[in-house]
């Protein structure tokens, strides 16, 4: 019997506010495995529960908020709904571009070699490197068949996403000179208390996937003298 | 091992046909996987609902050599040598390829009379193991559907889908009669509105439920003599006459309220 370690988990995601979940773009709220920060370096089993339970509610009303305060969107940029269709599109169009699955498979086994278990600086750079590459070959997807349940049109616009994931991934992986939780830095084995103090963030201006992605440290917040209070009690 | 021919049903609800992919599966593959690996290398617009790899969802259900089965539990070196066949579940309409539309069982599932215990005694109910225990076995159900899939009444008739609850469902009524704490009477539904009677026990639901739940014998056999006792015993009648307790019809109990 084989036995290999894998991925199960993601404890980075869309950087929301705690108390509505509401992330930097405006109307946008997350919770769950897709929102970042709760679970601080690794998740503990169980715990994904209980953050759908307590956070899903705190969604719903940080949406219902939203939309009554009256900030929500009244009107679509159609330019950009066409241009996200025709983006979505595309693929229907080539005859001669790459198959979806052949770039997914290549990117898992490039991103398990270099951002794995056990990273190091090079493999790191390396890894982002070869990132662009994969996002040239993004550019070259075809599928064939219908829109209806059809799993390669499917993957095909998943891709970007995964890619800017992976980018997020390993640019945060290379700026983390430590190691900690569910990351492990061959070259920096402790864990230094100053990163214990910080997430670093990730965002871009948009407009399009594969925008250039800025990276800046983010303090993590400081837990609520009440719940201080909870802790040593239970200590 | 060596390559096997995997016949697949490919089409929409205006029709399709078989499609032939060759493939060699690895030491320990299950049907699941070689569906992913055709989507991977053949056919990238083969359509397929999966969801857990683990036979606990209830999403991968099709019919493999022309048996229901979950195609992430079936092994491929447990099936008989040549080629194989997988086809869409045969009693739900087609969306694509291996993708049924299973709302018939959402549909079903909104008709069961919710559980409606009394109001709360000082101290909280009580129950008797025993009780707990015998609605444990209805409550290991994953909704895979192979159950309604495989039934005769609907699988053939499909003019019987608007009276019939199917075998999934019927656990979920015996559950519920069962209960000792439930109020609501569901006897008359299930005979009247739900076609417990065109059930003949043959048994086919037990033998293709992945969880091997006793449908017929724990869950169909007793409901049926729920309905019998509830109907046709001359002394139950007599009782109900006498002490001038009619029954709630199904239709009364069918809108009692949720607790």
């Amino acid at each position: 019997m084989e036995i290999g370690p894998t991925c199960h988990y993601i404890m980075g995601g869309v950087k929301v506010d705690a108390d509505t979940t509401a992330a930097d773009v405006a109307g946008l709220f997350a919770a769950g495995e897709c929102a970042a920060g709760l679970h601080g370096a690794n998740r503990l089993g169980g715990n994904s529960l209980s953050d759908l339970v307590v956070f899903g509610r705190r969604a719903g009303m940080g949406a219902a908020d939203y939309i009554e305060s009256g900030q929500a969107a009244s009107e679509l940029d159609m330019g950009e709904v066409e241009y996200a269709v025709k983006e979505a599109l595309d693929p229907f169009d080539r005859t001669t571009g790459e198959n979806p699955y052949d770039i997914q498979r290549d990117l898992q086994e490039m991103m398990q070699t270099n951002v794995g278990i056990i990273r190091t600086q090079r493999e790191i750079d390396d890894a982002i490197v070869q990132l662009e590459t994969f996002s040239e070959r993004v550019k070259n997807l075809a599928v064939k068949g219908g829109r209806a349940y059809n799993p390669g049109w499917n993957l095909a616009t998943d891709l970007p996403a995964m890619l800017t994931v992976c980018k997020c991934v390993a640019i945060g992986a290379r700026e983390r000179k430590e190691s900690r939780g569910g990351h492990t830095r061959e070259d920096y084995p402790k864990a230094d208390p100053a990163y214990g103090k910080i997430n670093f963030a990730h965002s871009s201006d948009g407009g399009h996937w594969n925008s250039a992605i800025r990276t800046e440290e983010s303090p993590l917040l400081e837990i609520p003298d009440e719940l201080k209070a909870l802790l040593e009690e239970a200590s | 091992m060596t390559d096997v021919t995997m016949r697949i049903w490919r089409g929409d609800a205006s029709g399709g046909d078989f499609e032939d992919y060759v493939i060699a599966p690895n030491e320990g593959e299950v049907v699941l996987d070689i569906v992913h690996r055709i989507q991977a290398t053949q056919a990238p617009d083969l359509a397929c609902r999966w969801n857990c790899k683990a036979g606990k969802c209830g999403s991968c259900s099709a019919e493999v050599n022309g048996r229901p089965r979950l195609m992430c539990m079936t092994r491929m070196q447990d099936l008989p040598e040549g080629p194989v066949t997988l086809t869409p579940m045969k009693t739900f309409p087609i969306i694509r390829d291996l993708v049924t539309d299973v709302s018939f069982n959402y549909a079903m599932a909104e008709k069961v009379p919710a559980f409606l215990p009394p109001p709360m005694p000082e101290g909280g109910y009580r129950m008797f193991q025993k009780d707990v225990e015998r609605g444990q076995e209805f409550r290991k159900c994953i909704e895979c559907f192979m159950c309604q899939d495989v039934c005769h009444v609907i699988r053939d008739h499909e003019e019987n889908k608007v009276h019939f609850a199917g075998p999934r469902f019927f656990i979920r009524y015996a559950e519920l009669e069962m209960h000792p704490l439930d109020t609501n009477d569901r006897r008359d539904l299930v005979r009247e509105e739900m076609g417990l009677g065109f059930c003949n026990i043959t048994k086919c639901c037990t033998e293709v439920c992945p969880e091997h739940i006793h449908i017929t014998d724990n869950a169909i056999i007793p409901l049926k003599e729920r309905v019998v006792d509830a109907d046709y015993d001359p002394i139950a009648w007599l009782g109900r006459k006498i002490r001038r307790r009619p029954k709630k019809s199904a239709l009364e109990a069918a809108v009692q309220p949720a607790p």
